[in-house]
């Protein structure tokens, strides 16, 4: 039994329906990630759990007990807002102290707490500035301190660092991290930033059109991403559509090359049209080792990115990038140039589901 | 100097004496009580009448307690019109103008038919409840002042995400309104407030015709009788007004969380 439990959580407005079917255990002190774009429903689900959203149906529950109908004040959640939301009006110590406050706790008791709060996020001699007089970064980290000084059972976090500028993000993201292992505090956040996503979570919950498309680890939903739609908001990857050859050796034929799979073809009939998915970095220009799978096509585009080279090789209708580390000492293909383009069967993933589109 | 700047100051100029001239004129006549000499007379007599203390204390405290009772009903309503109600505010601001559309001698003739002394509710009864039906008439007619001030002020912060934040907090409504939503207005409040003592302390309407001794009706009255004094009274009021405009202009300098944050 986690600590907070989701089951057939639905939120319906007047003429549309922002999540369905949720369900989801997230254990005491695991740090998940709703990752998915604008409007596929993460946000809503986690202002249900905040409270802030009545549930269409479906029950949350906080270590066993239903909070479902329980007005936000009394959930002992935390939340994070991605505008910061610090009160203006407050000094930096009077905002982290305020849920303390409000919660009737002695004076002696607050200002050590809050103390350590400034010092957990490294701002130990801001206490008497006020928001204005804050950089950004260093407002979400007030807020972060203000919503774990009640200490709450569930951190929710809504977008954190999308308002900051990418180093601060980058820093701060590891900050949050180091935070939460250090406290162990169960933690949801809300992204469509999938590096964020990869680099935070212990799990991941890919949403699309109100509903969860796949829930793993970082490792499974980048390396086995069970639908096109996930192996496409995930990282960069090429699909490709194939007519089903073999199930039984796990042969596929794209643009009329035949390729192998390791698996996923169990169940396929010959002639039917399934995507298959390839990672750029899985991809490579030199010959396979032993028994992988090759492809001729031509080059059709060359990215310069720096320490990468991300070449576009077209085979007909379809078309699959590939990513080489730059060689100072070696011209990387131009475009037109006919080559045969290798990858291990292991790197076929072959997605659920007949190919649309 | 460009042809430009000129005609600017030019207009510049032409406003200001359109305004100061006849308060310059008002003045300057206020000083003439003694004949040939410039003195303060006038002024020493005015302040000097009782009743122009006990008009004036009455104006204030009545003055004062329609602030609160503005308060009181317009911070909650405009805030949670905001929160909750967002498609009822063009309702609402349509009720909150009435009073500048419908006279006010309409309006207490209304209240006169409503709760005069025969009545279910006779409020003007006694001097007292009548009192009490002033101070709410006065709340009517400040009521679109107070009303654009909370709400301006209420539209300058994310009413939406403090009140998500402070809830997450533990704190329950009263507390958000309070400590959260309330500080954050408070120089909107404070104009409202000071706009509605403005109001109150000259209007001379709804005051004479419910007979009480108001501010408004003794300046009438001094005016219909005395000749240098009303023009002492008048640059007293107006003195009052502007000391709240004032007022205003240095709150709206202090609230904290004017100064843009360094992102």
């Amino acid at each position: 039994m986690g600590l907070l439990e989701i089951s057939g959580l639905q939120k319906k407005f007047a003429l549309s329906t922002a999540v369905e079917h949720f369900e989801l255990d997230v254990a005491r002190g695991e740090f998940v990630s709703f990752l998915g774009p604008s409007g596929c429903g993460k946000t809503t689900t986690l202002r249900m759990i905040a409270g802030f959203e009545t549930p269409s149906a479906g029950a949350i529950r906080i270590d066993g007990v239903d909070i479902t109908r329980r007005p936000p004040n009394r959930r002992n959640v935390g939340m994070v807002f991605q505008s910061y939301a610090l009160f203006p009006n407050m000094t930096v110590a009077d905002n982290v102290g305020f849920g303390l406050k409000v919660a009737k706790k002695p004076s002696a008791e607050i200002g050590p707490r809050v103390q350590e709060m400034l010092e957990l996020i490294k701002l130990p001699a801001l206490g008497s500035r006020y928001p204005y007089q804050l950089s950004g970064g260093q407002q979400q980290r007030v807020a972060l301190a203000r919503a774990l000084a009640i200490q709450p059972k569930v951190l929710l976090l809504d977008e954190p660092l999308s308002a900051l500028d990418a180093k601060i993000r980058v820093s701060l993201r590891n900050e949050i991290r180091a935070i939460q292992r250090k406290l162990g505090i169960t933690t949801i956040y809300v992204t469509h930033d999938q590096e964020e996503a990869l680099s935070l979570s212990d799990r991941i919950v890919v949403m699309r059109d109100g509903r969860v498309e796949q829930i793993g680890t970082p490792f499974e939903i980048y390396n086995f991403p069970r639908t096109g739609f996930v192996a496409s908001f995930v990282g960069t990857l090429s699909i490709l559509r194939g007519q089903v050859v073999d199930p039984g050796r796990g042969a596929i034929a794209i643009d009329g090359q035949e390729i192998l799979a390791s698996e996923g073809l169990a169940g396929a009939r010959a002639g039917e049209v399934r995507s298959v998915a390839l990672r750029p970095e899985i991809v490579s220009l030199h010959e396979p080792a032993g028994s992988g799978n090759r492809m001729r096509g031509t080059v059709e585009d060359v990215d310069f990115l720096g320490s990468i080279v991300r070449i576009r090789v077209r085979f007909g209708e379809n078309a699959v990038s590939l990513d080489t580390f730059n060689n100072p000492n070696a011209t990387p293909p131009q475009p037109g140039q006919a080559v045969t383009v290798s990858f291990p069967r292991e790197a076929v993933l072959v997605l659920e589901g007949p190919a649309t589109g | 100097m460009t042809r430009r700047t000129i005609g600017s100051w030019a207009v510049m100029t032409l406003g200001v004496l359109y305004f100061f001239l006849p308060l310059l004129a008002t003045f300057e006549f206020s000083l003439r009580y003694r004949r040939g000499v410039y003195s303060f007379e006038a002024y020493r007599i005015v302040l000097g009448d009782p009743r122009f203390h006990e008009t004036f204390l009455y104006s204030t405290l009545l003055a004062l307690a329609t602030i609160v009772v503005g308060v009181l009903l317009v911070v909650p309503t405009a805030y949670w019109i905001q929160l909750r109600l967002p498609r009822l505010r063009p309702t609402v601001e349509f009720i909150t103008l009435l009073p500048l559309v419908i006279p006010a001698i309409v309006l207490v003739f209304g209240y006169l038919r409503i709760y005069n002394s025969s009545s279910i509710l006779p409020m003007t009864a006694n001097d007292r409840t009548t009192d009490l039906l002033l101070m709410f008439s006065y709340v009517t007619l400040a009521m679109p002042y107070m009303y654009r001030a909370v709400d301006a002020g209420l539209r300058a912060i994310d009413v939406r995400t403090l009140t998500e934040a402070a809830q997450s907090l533990g704190a329950s409504w009263g507390t958000i309104l309070l400590r959260v939503i309330l500080p954050n207005v408070q120089v909107a409040v404070l104009s409202g407030a000071f706009l509605t003592f403005a109001i109150v302390i000259g209007e001379f309407t709804m005051a004479s015709l419910l007979d009480r001794p108001a501010f408004g009706p003794y300046l009438q009255l001094i005016g219909a009788n005395r000749a240098y004094e009303p023009a002492a009274l008048a640059v007293i009021t107006f003195a009052i007004t502007w000391g709240c405009m004032a007022l205003i202009q240095v709150l709206g300098r202090r609230a904290p969380g004017k100064t843009a944050g360094a992102h």
